[in-house]
C-alpha cells in the first residue's frame, strides 16, 4: 500500500481526479462533501485529501509516498527539494507564474538591472532597503541573489499581495498571477525577466518515504497504469 | 564524537593569548532589523529567526561582530581591544551535516591611532595561536580593489555600480563589460532614452498608471538624468579595464605584492595611495613576526564573504580541503560607520573556530 496526497479543494481537486480519470485510475470521495475520505478504485494506494500547502510537507517527511501539489510549492517549502522528491509527472494544469511586478508608473524600470539600480538608490534616498512583498521568501532570495540584485528586502505577505504597493507597505511584489489582471487593476507591471517560476500541477514521489518491496511493488503497478493509459 | 567541554577547554587555552584585551560578553538575541539592514536579505539564509511579542523579529547571532560593535559605540573608550567567546548560530543548507551552532572565539581592534599596525597585530596574534598547527593563511585587501574602481577615469555613477558589486563577482564582470562597451548595454536602456525624449517624462507617466508607492517622480527624474550622463559618457578605457580584471586575478606572495601592484598602477595611476596604504602594511606585518615570504596575497579572497569587509582580509585554513577555516577576520571601517550613527571609528577583527582547530589537533594525535 502506498499513500497518495491530492488536493482536497475546488478545480485543483476536480482537476487532478480527472487527470488519473483519464489515465484510467478512478478516485472518489467516500460519505459525504464535507469528510476528506477517499479512494481509489483497485489500486493499492491509500489517497488522502489535504490542503495542497500541506503537501509538500508531508512529502518531505516521508509520510506520504506520493502526492499532487503545485511545483511552486514544493520549491518554496522543501530546501533542496530535488533531493526529497522526485517529479513522476507533469499534469498540464493549474498553472500559475511566480513573477516580480512593479509599480506601472515607474516607466524607467523594466528589468532586474533596473530593478537593482533603483533599489541602490531607494537605500540612499530614503534610508530603508526597497521592499518587496511576497510569501515565496526561497525563491524570491534565491532568484534574486542569482540575478545580483541587492539593497531590497522581502516582507511577508500572505494574502492581497497586490494591494501592498498602494498600501505603501512594499515598492514591489513578487506573487502568483495566471493572467495578469490583478496585476493590472493595482496598477503594477510584471519586469520582462521577473518570471521567478513558471508553475503547474505536478505529481511527486517522495524520497523519504519508506520504499520497500510492498511499496516498491505498488508504485510499479500505479506507474504502469499511468504509462498505458497515458 | 567530540566532547562540547574539550572544544570549550580548547578554547579557553586558545584565549590565553588574547589576555591584554578586556573580555567582553553579547546577546544572543540580535534585531534582525540591524542585521537585514547591514547584510541583506541573504542572512536570513544563514541565521535563525525568531520572534518576540515586545521587540519583534530577532535573529540568533550568526557572529559577535555587530553586538561588540554596537557595544562600542554606545559605550566604550579608545582605544580598545576587545576579546569573547560564544556561541554563534548558522543556518546550513539541508544536508550538508554543518553544525548550526558553534564557540567563536574573536579579538577586535578599535583604534584611530594606528590601523595598520592593529591589521598586523590582529592577524600576528591569531597566527600565534594556531602556529603549532599545519595550517596555510591566505590574505587579501579589499581596500585595493575599492581604490582599483576608484581610480578608473569614467563617471562616479558607473564606479559606485561597481564599488557595490565588488562581492558579487558575476554581477561584476558585467557591469564592467557593459562599461567598457564590450559587453551587453541595458536591454531596453536606449528605447527609453529615446521615448523620454520625445515625450517627456512626464507625459510617460500619466499614461502608464497613478504615482503609488514611495519612490517620487523625483527620483525616477534624477535617475533620468543619470542614465543620460551614463548614456553620453565614454567607455571605461580598455587597458584601465584589462588592468582592473588583472588585479582581480593576482596571487603572489605577501612581500611580492607590492611589485605586482605597482605593475599595475603603472596603468592606474590612481591607485598609488592603496599601494603606499598596502607597503606600510606589509612593512608592519613583517615587524610583527608575519613570514611575508610564505604567506600568499590573493586579490579576490573575501570577495564573495560577508560584504562588511573593506580593507585588509585573511583567513587561516586547515590541512583538509572542503573544511571551514580556522580563523578569518579583517577590517571593517565602514561597519562602525553604519552602527555608529554618524560616528565611526577604524576596527580590525578576527575570529577562531575552537572546534575546527580541535578537529585538526585531534587528527594530529
Amino acid at each position: 500500500m502506498i499513500t497518495l496526497g491530492v488536493p482536497s479543494k475546488g478545480r485543483l481537486m476536480e482537476k487532478t481526479f480527472q487527470w488519473f480519470s483519464s489515465r484510467g485510475i478512478e478516485m472518489r470521495r467516500t460519505g459525504s462533501d464535507r469528510d476528506y475520505g477517499a479512494e481509489v478504485a483497485g489500486m493499492p494506494v491509500d489517497l488522502r485529501l489535504m490542503s495542497a500547502g500541506e503537501i509538500p510537507r508531508e512529502l518531505a517527511s516521508g509520510r506520504l509516498h506520493l502526492g499532487v501539489t503545485g511545483s511552486d510549492l514544493v520549491q518554496e517549502r522543501i530546501p533542496a527539494w530535488d533531493q526529497a522528491v522526485e517529479i513522476l509527472a507533469e499534469m498540464g494544469f493549474g498553472h500559475a507564474d511566480l513573477i516580480i511586478a512593479v509599480p506601472a508608473w515607474w516607466v524607467d524600470v523594466r528589468t532586474l538591472d533596473d530593478l537593482d539600480a533603483v533599489a541602490a538608490d531607494f537605500r540612499a534616498t530614503h534610508g530603508q532597503r526597497l521592499r518587496i512583498a511576497t510569501k515565496y521568501h526561497r525563491l524570491v532570495r534565491d532568484f534574486l541573489r542569482d540575478a545580483g540584485v541587492a539593497d531590497y528586502r522581502l516582507v511577508d505577505s500572505q494574502g492581497a499581495t497586490e494591494g501592498t504597493v498602494a498600501h505603501g507597505t512594499a515598492e514591489a511584489i513578487a506573487d502568483i498571477t495566471s493572467t495578469g489582471e490583478t496585476l493590472r487593476a493595482n496598477h503594477l507591471a510584471i519586469l520582462e525577466d521577473g518570471m521567478i517560476h513558471r508553475s503547474e500541477a505536478t505529481l511527486f514521489r517522495s524520497r523519504a518515504a519508506q520504499w520497500n518491496e510492498s511499496t516498491r511493488a505498488a508504485l510499479h503497478k500505479f506507474e504502469e497504469q499511468l504509462r498505458n493509459a497515458g | 564524537m567530540t566532547q562540547k567541554s574539550d572544544i570549550r577547554a580548547e578554547a579557553e587555552a586558545l584565549q590565553a593569548i588574547f589576555a591584554g584585551a578586556v573580555p567582553v560578553e553579547a546577546p544572543m538575541l540580535v534585531s534582525a532589523d540591524t542585521l537585514l539592514d547591514l547584510y541583506g536579505e541573504d542572512i536570513r539564509g544563514r541565521a535563525f529567526t525568531t520572534h518576540d511579542p515586545d521587540r519583534g523579529e530577532l535573529m540568533l547571532r550568526p557572529d559577535f561582530t555587530v553586538p561588540v560593535v554596537q557595544m562600542h559605540m554606545e559605550s566604550g573608550a579608545e582605544p580598545a581591544r576587545y576579546t569573547y567567546l560564544g556561541e554563534v548560530f548558522r543556518m546550513q543548507d539541508a544536508g550538508s551535516g554543518r553544525p548550526t551552532e558553534y564557540l567563536q572565539l574573536g579579538y577586535e581592534v578599535f583604534d584611530r591611532e594606528a590601523p595598520l599596525a592593529a591589521d598586523a597585530e590582529v592577524f600576528a596574534l591569531m597566527l600565534k595561536a594556531l602556529g603549532d598547527l599545519p595550517v596555510r593563511a591566505v590574505t587579501g585587501d579589499i581596500g585595493i580593489l575599492l581604490a582599483a574602481i576608484e581610480a578608473l577615469r569614467t563617471i562616479p555613477a558607473r564606479k559606485a555600480a561597481l564599488r557595490r558589486h565588488v562581492w558579487r563577482p558575476r554581477r561584476f564582470r558585467a557591469l564592467l563589460d557593459r562599461f567598457t562597451g564590450v559587453g551587453k548595454s541595458a536591454k531596453g536602456r536606449a528605447d527609453y532614452l529615446k521615448t523620454a525624449e520625445e515625450k517627456g517624462l512626464a507625459a510617460m507617466i500619466a499614461q502608464a498608471g497613478p504615482p503609488i508607492g514611495l519612490r517620487t517622480t523625483d527620483e525616477m527624474s534624477a535617475r533620468l538624468d543619470r542614465l543620460r550622463a551614463e548614456a553620453a559618457a565614454d567607455p571605461i578605457d580598455a587597458t584601465e579595464a584589462e588592468m582592473l580584471v588583472s588585479l582581480l586575478k593576482t596571487k603572489t606572495p605577501l612581500s611580492e605584492a607590492g611589485a605586482a601592484l605597482q605593475n599595475i598602477a603603472v596603468d592606474l595611476p590612481g591607485l598609488e595611495p592603496a599601494l603606499e596604504v598596502f607597503a606600510t602594511r606589509v612593512r608592519a606585518l613583517r615587524e610583527a613576526g608575519v613570514p611575508v615570504d610564505d604567506i600568499p596575497y590573493d586579490a579576490s579572497y573575501g570577495r564573495t564573504q560577508m560584504e562588511y569587509y573593506d580593507g585588509f582580509v585573511f583567513g587561516i585554513l586547515g590541512p583538509q580541503p572542503g573544511q571551514p577555516p580556522l580563523a578569518t577576520g579583517g577590517r571593517y571601517d565602514a561597519l562602525t560607520r553604519q552602527l555608529g550613527d554618524g560616528r565611526e571609528i577604524p576596527a580590525v577583527g578576527g575570529v577562531i573556530r575552537p572546534e575546527q582547530v580541535h578537529a585538526v589537533r585531534e587528527g594530529l594525535a
